[in-house]
């Protein structure tokens, strides 16, 4: 039987929702247990949450001054530490997982799978490669540990609140390095929601135009209680910063409902929403490759439709 | 300062993959390859350090069969001095890479590696995270900025939760992101340049290297299609219509 070690990721103090899908993830394995670890310099909070996920087994904590913040190389050796005994070591694969992930996998000697979209067998999975363009079915080798990324949009958030699984506390015996140092985080935090969990999602692409334009993305998005993202291109071209990217080099999403305007729905991107619930497309390029993958599509010009729309929704 | 470059070649960006119909793998028969966008700017990177007199010496490495050779001939023309030729009739997993780059890194002793932040065909993103834990050194991945000044990298990095900055200890392994750079193009002369330029050939099996290609690929599927849905014709319809699906 399997026991899985599920790594907890978390931001200012919070467990980011990336953590309970991993638990899906790991629950699909019907495993003997499923172990959340969270590593941090203050982990009550943190733990606390992590133990009210449905299917949590238990929640092993590390706290330790060092783990203020999300250093791969002063995670990884704790987390490789604790991996033992472990069938599997499973990380969401955000950009904290898929950052500490391969160092456990290489402090362990062992390969990793990235990206699981779907749970086969205790060492089958499948997987996205070519930016999702084929899927491929891999199996890990069965007489090492497995540690794998979990494909975030793939996996729904496990349900929370109806149990406590016990919190212990792990004290390690690893010298952590010091040569990797956390300056600051530039976030473009606001009030919306977040783009990775949002049941919504407005996005603008360069149809958009500019920076100042996106004004009119962010007012619908507000109107509908949605996230914000763009498309690479809006991105590149300077109307929104990075984080707000949706696609195969951006986030991987997927809401419940996702709006793309102005956006002609580059293959890079598409890879980014096909598992959305349902997708709008507004474009006044009818050919555009949105309207392939588009649940509902709208041609016309944005600056027009959107505020029709906007009169619609009141 | 030495720089190592991995230099990966790939199916190219712009090739429509289709998966075999017997799900054996992909169509690459006759298919254009390419430079891994992600290496091409690890090594512009690495020029821009060598020409602002930071580095000396810009090396790419390839791991592949023999024909591997005119591919880091591009690399030889954008501006590397040279390169290191690992050859192996197989593909590798990043495992196995990461364990061929270190014993590269023993016997270069680099203060940099640039690598990728991933391949666009296998989208692992695995090896220069491998490779900076076998090395134990720092590692700094999806880079959008980097800065080299006494000993240290101060590197910007593109996290979902926006740009985080982390300082690192020379050497290190770092791994860019799309923004980092945009890579140059290569010129006529710098490929007749390039053509006299040193190319190591080493044999993978001769660097004793303990095999990490744990994983065995059983099937390829083509994704799954989204249907295409219809076309609503105002404001108006499309808000029934995603009230009528409870979507609002």
């Amino acid at each position: 039987m399997s026991k899985i070690l599920v790594i907890a990721e978390h931001l200012d103090g919070k467990l980011n929702s990336t953590t309970a899908r991993a638990v899906s993830a790991a629950a699909a394995m019907k495993p003997e247990a499923i172990d959340v670890l969270v590593l941090a310099d203050n982990v009550a909070t943190l733990s606390a949450e992590a133990a009210k996920i449905d299917g949590v087994s238990r929640v092993l904590t590390v706290e330790r001054a060092e783990n203020a913040h999300p250093l791969a190389a002063v995670l990884a050796p704790q987390i490789a530490k604790v991996a033992a005994g472990y069938s599997h070591v499973f990380a969401p694969s955000t950009t904290f997982g898929k950052d500490v992930a391969p160092r456990v996998a290489a402090l362990l000697g062992v390969a990793q799978v990235s990206d699981v979209m779907s749970v086969e067998g205790s060492h089958s999975f499948k997987r996205p490669i070519y930016a999702g363009n084929a899927i491929v079915t891999v199996e890990a080798d069965p007489s090492h540990a497995v540690v794998a990324t979990i494909r975030t949009a793939s996996w729904p958030v496990a349900a929370s609140g109806a149990s406590s699984a016990p919190v212990e506390a792990l004290s390690l015996d690893v010298t952590l390095p010091t040569h990797t140092r956390y300056i600051g985080l530039a976030s473009g935090k606001s009030d919306r929601p977040d783009l990775q969990s949002a049941s919504k999602v407005v996005s603008g692409g360069r149809g958009v135009g500019s920076k100042e334009n996106f004004d009119i993305i962010f007012k619908l998005a507000d109107k509908l209680g949605a996230a914000v993202g763009a498309s690479r291109a809006a991105v590149d071209a300077g109307y929104v910063p990075s984080d707000l990217q949706v696609g195969q080099t951006g986030k991987i999403i997927a809401p419940e409902l996702y709006m793309a305007i102005g956006i002609s729905g580059a293959i890079q991107h598409l890879t980014g929403i096909k598992d959305a619930g349902t997708i709008v497309a507004i474009n006044k390029d009818g050919e555009a490759p949105i309207f392939e993958v588009a649940d509902f599509g709208l041609i016309g010009d944005l600056f027009k439709l959107i505020p029709e729309l906007e009169t619609a929704l009141s | 300062m030495k720089i190592l470059v991995g230099y990966k070649r790939v199916v190219d960006y712009n090739v429509r993959i289709q998966v075999k119909p017997d799900g054996t793998g992909v169509v690459t028969d006759g298919v254009k390859l390419s430079a891994n966008p992600f290496d091409d700017i690890a090594l512009e990177e690495a020029l821009r350090l060598r020409e602002k007199g930071i580095a000396e010496e810009v090396v790419v490495v390839g791991i592949g069969p023999a024909d591997l050779t005119a591919h880091l001939r591009n690399g030889l023309a954008m501006g590397a001095n040279r390169a290191i030729h690992v050859t192996t009739a197989d593909a590798v997993q990043p495992l196995t890479a990461a364990r061929v780059l270190q014993k590269l890194v023993e016997k270069e002793q680099p203060g940099l590696v640039l690598l990728g932040k991933q391949a666009i065909d296998d989208d692992a993103n695995q090896t220069g995270q491998m490779l900076a834990a076998l090395w134990d050194r720092p590692q700094a991945t999806f880079a959008s900025k980097l800065e080299i000044a006494d000993g240290k990298a101060t590197v910007t990095r593109e996290v979902d939760a926006g740009l985080e900055t982390i300082e690192v200890d020379l050497p290190a392994v770092v791994t860019s992101d799309l923004r980092l750079n945009e890579p140059r193009f290569i010129k006529l002369p710098d490929i007749m340049k390039a053509k006299s330029k040193p190319i190591d050939v080493i044999e993978l099996a001769s660097l004793g290297v303990d095999s990490g290609d744990h994983l065995k690929t059983t099937h390829y599927a083509a994704p799954a299609r989204r249907s295409k849905g219809v076309m609503v014709k105002d404001a108006a319809e499309l808000v029934a219509a995603l009230k009528q699906k409870g979507l609002l």
